[in-house]
């Protein structure tokens, strides 16, 4: 399955939501709405990854490069995922530490730390 | 004798390509979900990597991917022809956030793809040599119903 993308924004936050799989091949997409996002002055991001059937290293690169380019703004980027099977890559590379995960849209999009 | 064998030009698309044909081999062997899925992700960073450095170094050359079922294990080897792997980082994430955000992020370092790797798979080694660099990934197998044809 390709990748999918939309956005909606609730409050001040932008939740960008991503479906299929996020390799190689499609991540360049994720990393140009994260660009545009940035771009249109939108710095508190949701990435909603529920519906993320497969994420490999190169997903996390742009992942990282998008909190990289709204911290650059004081900004932040929160993720939402329980698969276990897309956690784990996380974990491996210690990226648990770096990006705040969360249960549900409704906990990201409240949350303020 | 190697169940399955592919050449894959070093394109993006092609990893993809290259997990599905994977999976269903290591699923025809009778490898059990929750490895089929640790191969799938260990398979598609092992094929990212090579291909990426393919495009840099060997643009011209397949990449080459082998899938061996017997003795009871699937053995699971990608070949590349770039320069020879590194040692892999401890620290993943730092070498992620090293550098600014304008940099090109979709190329992620192969030695983090490495580092993925070794960190799903139990058995692996990675070979590096002079003409490029081989990982060889296995998995044990449940055994086989008597009179299964493979």
């Amino acid at each position: 399955m390709d990748l999918s993308l939309s956005t909606r924004t609730e409050g001040d936050r932008t939740v960008v939501v991503v479906g299929g799989e996020i390799d190689v091949y499609t991540a360049p997409k994720l990393r140009e709405q994260l660009i545009d996002l940035v771009s249109s002055g939108q710095y508190h991001l949701v990435v909603d990854m529920e519906g993320v059937e497969f994420l490999d290293s190169t997903g996390l690169g742009v992942l990282v490069g998008g909190l990289k380019r709204v911290r650059a703004h004081e900004g932040s980027l929160r993720l939402v995922c329980t698969q276990e099977r897309i956690l784990k890559i996380f974990r491996i590379t210690g990226l648990t530490k770096v990006f705040p995960i969360h249960g549900s849209v409704e906990e990201a999009v409240a949350a303020t730390d | 004798m190697a169940v399955v064998e592919l050449q894959l030009s070093p394109l993006p698309a092609h990893v993809r390509t290259a997990r599905l044909v994977v999976v269903a081999a290591a699923r025809r062997a009778g490898l059990d979900d929750e490895r089929v899925d640790e191969l799938r992700l260990a398979l598609g960073e092992a094929c990212s990597r090579a291909v990426g450095l393919h495009r840099l170094h060997a643009p011209d050359q397949p990449v080459l991917v082998t899938v061996q079922d017997d003795a009871g294990r699937l053995t699971v080897v990608v070949t590349d022809c770039g320069p020879a792997a590194g040692p892999v980082p401890d620290d993943v994430a730092g070498d992620l956030l090293e550098g600014d955000a304008e940099e090109d992020d979709d190329v992620v370092a192969p030695d983090v793809a490495l580092a993925v790797v070794t960190g799903l798979v139990d058995d692996v080694t990675v070979e590096p040599g002079p003409g490029g660099t081989t990982v060889t990934m296995r998995w044990p197998l449940a055994a086989r119903q008597p009179g299964t044809v493979l």
